[in-house]
């Protein structure tokens, strides 16, 4: 099922980490585990969703746990959209 | 002693999974000194053999040169052989500071401090100067060493994709209500051996109000008209902010880095950089030996003129062979083999054709890359090349990869 929330995060980590001519990814491709965001990569999507958005994650929110695929990040923002 | 059985058992373990990997690493003894023409015992108990290096980081042939190594003995003659102490306390000569404004005067920046070593530069220089309120928007691509002292420092991390400059403005701008934007990148980049485009970065970086750093490593001594480094290369002296470098290559070999830039920022290493305050001062023998190739560089620039002659000489014939290189303008020429198992086979093939060039690939270089990094040295001459170009066609074609493309190369020996 279509996902907005899902498919600008993904379009925004397809953008900014791939590189031209990588394996495409979906909503449950491991991004931090799987090597294709690294930590210092990380705090530009946590600065993305947050103007996005237009919410605030605390840092020790801004796991890498947390931060590991599409669906996990789109969690993570509705929690915060939601409160 | 608590050193169990169960704790070495551990150790060996993962020293094993290295092995098994193929990711362990096995050094080559070389006796003789650094130079062309080498000495080697490989593997370990082996016939010591006389090999061609291609992997050195001697650019200059400087490392062995005998008023280099004459002018360290009169260091050690002069000022005894090592300090005992850190800067601050008893370990500061007045050849320290000479040799921290010969440093200045040859990069064009306004002044320097000396580190044991640029990995230490780099190591304390973020945490000096940066805090919390700060960022550091680095190269994808940048040096080990510059990785460590990023994570060793508070301020917020990000990065850009590699040499893209329109990425890194938009990191720019993202990043205005932050106190200080500070750019961080490699000048050369030591595994492809391409260069930052320092002009672009330093227009974007005063459009942005962003301080930028270049780590010179594989570029000071030979790069630029003059060898001021890969910002002269860029026509943009004078406008980088902190410079580090090491003396461990190009110039002399032997140990030893810095940071040099802005007044302030070297102060503020001065103060507060931790492996300046808490590791010894540069041995009086290397320092004279640093002042000694500073003085050869600055009366002439032959040497590094041969060297950009004999690195187009050794692209040309590589490239004329049918190799799949970098893209480059550098010394730094590697060789595409894509497949780590043929990157090592191909190395050990070189070798037994007397030509020491050593195969990358990952973690070193990213997965499918596998390469053979060869380096030209001012100190090469043309026999050198021809023979080292000989031995690489003849492994080229044993290996039959001369004329084919990453693809083919890939399709046949996997990635």
């Amino acid at each position: 099922m279509a996902d907005e929330l899902k498919d600008i995060v993904l379009k925004y980590v397809i953008a900014e980490y791939l590189e031209d001519g990588a394996d495409p990814i979906t909503y449950d491709t491991p991004l931090i585990s799987g090597g294709i965001v690294d930590s210092f990569s990380m705090v530009s999507l946590k600065r993305f969703l947050e103007n996005k958005y237009k919410i605030s994650i605390p840092d020790d929110q801004a796991t890498p746990e947390a931060f590991d695929s599409v669906d996990k990040i789109a969690v993570l923002v509705r929690k915060f959209t939601q409160a | 002693m608590s050193y169990s059985e169960k704790t070495r058992t551990t150790y060996q373990g993962v020293l094993q999974g290295l092995k098994d990997a193929g990711l362990f690493k096995q050094e080559r003894f070389i006796h003789s000194p650094q130079a062309a023409d080498i000495e080697v015992e490989f593997p370990s108990g082996a016939t010591v053999r006389k090999v061609i290096n291609m992997c050195a980081n001697n650019y200059l042939g400087l490392s062995s040169h005998p008023e280099v190594v004459k002018a360290a003995h009169k260091g050690m003659d002069e000022r005894g052989y090592g300090m005992s102490s850190v800067r601050f306390i008893c370990g500061t000569q007045d050849i320290h500071r000479t040799l921290e404004e010969k440093v200045t005067e040859f990069l064009g920046t306004e002044d320097t401090i000396l580190f044991p070593s640029c990995m230490d530069a780099n190591a304390g220089v973020f945490e000096a100067i940066l805090t919390k309120d700060d960022v550091m928007i680095s190269d994808r691509l940048v040096h080990a060493s510059l990785i460590d002292g990023i994570r060793l420092c508070s301020a917020m991390q990000d990065t850009y994709k590699h040499a893209d400059m329109a990425h890194l403005e938009q990191k720019l701008e993202m990043h205005q209500d932050r106190r200080h934007r500070l750019v961080i990148t490699d000048g050369v980049f030591s595994m492809d051996g391409d260069t930052a485009p320092l002009d672009k970065m330093s227009e974007l970086c005063e459009k942005y109000d962003a301080m930028i750093l270049v780590d010179d490593s594989h570029a000071s001594g030979f790069i630029g008209k003059t060898g001021r480094g890969t910002h002269e290369k860029y026509g943009v002296v004078g406008k980088m902010d902190v410079i580090t470098t090491t003396f461990g290559k190009a110039l002399g070999g032997a140990t030893g880095g810095c940071v040099s830039g802005r007044r302030e920022l070297v102060e503020m290493c001065r103060q507060k950089a931790r492996p300046y305050l808490f590791s010894n001062s540069i041995a009086p023998v290397v320092v004279e030996g640093i002042l000694k190739v500073f003085e050869i560089l600055m009366a002439s620039t032959e040497r590094r003129d041969k060297l950009e002659k004999n690195a187009a000489y050794w692209r040309k014939g590589l490239q004329e062979a049918g190799f799949v290189l970098k893209e480059g303008d550098t010394p730094i020429v590697p060789v595409m083999l894509f497949n780590a198992k043929l990157a090592g086979d191909f190395s050990r093939a070189l070798y037994d054709e007397g030509i020491y060039a050593v195969g990358f690939f990952f973690p070193v270089v990213p997965q499918s890359q596998a390469r053979i990094r060869t380096q030209i040295s001012a100190g090469h001459e043309i026999h050198h090349l021809d023979k080292a170009l000989e031995a690489f066609i003849k492994v080229g074609k044993k290996f039959d990869i001369l004329g084919k493309t990453r693809q083919e190369i890939i399709d046949r020996f996997g990635m």
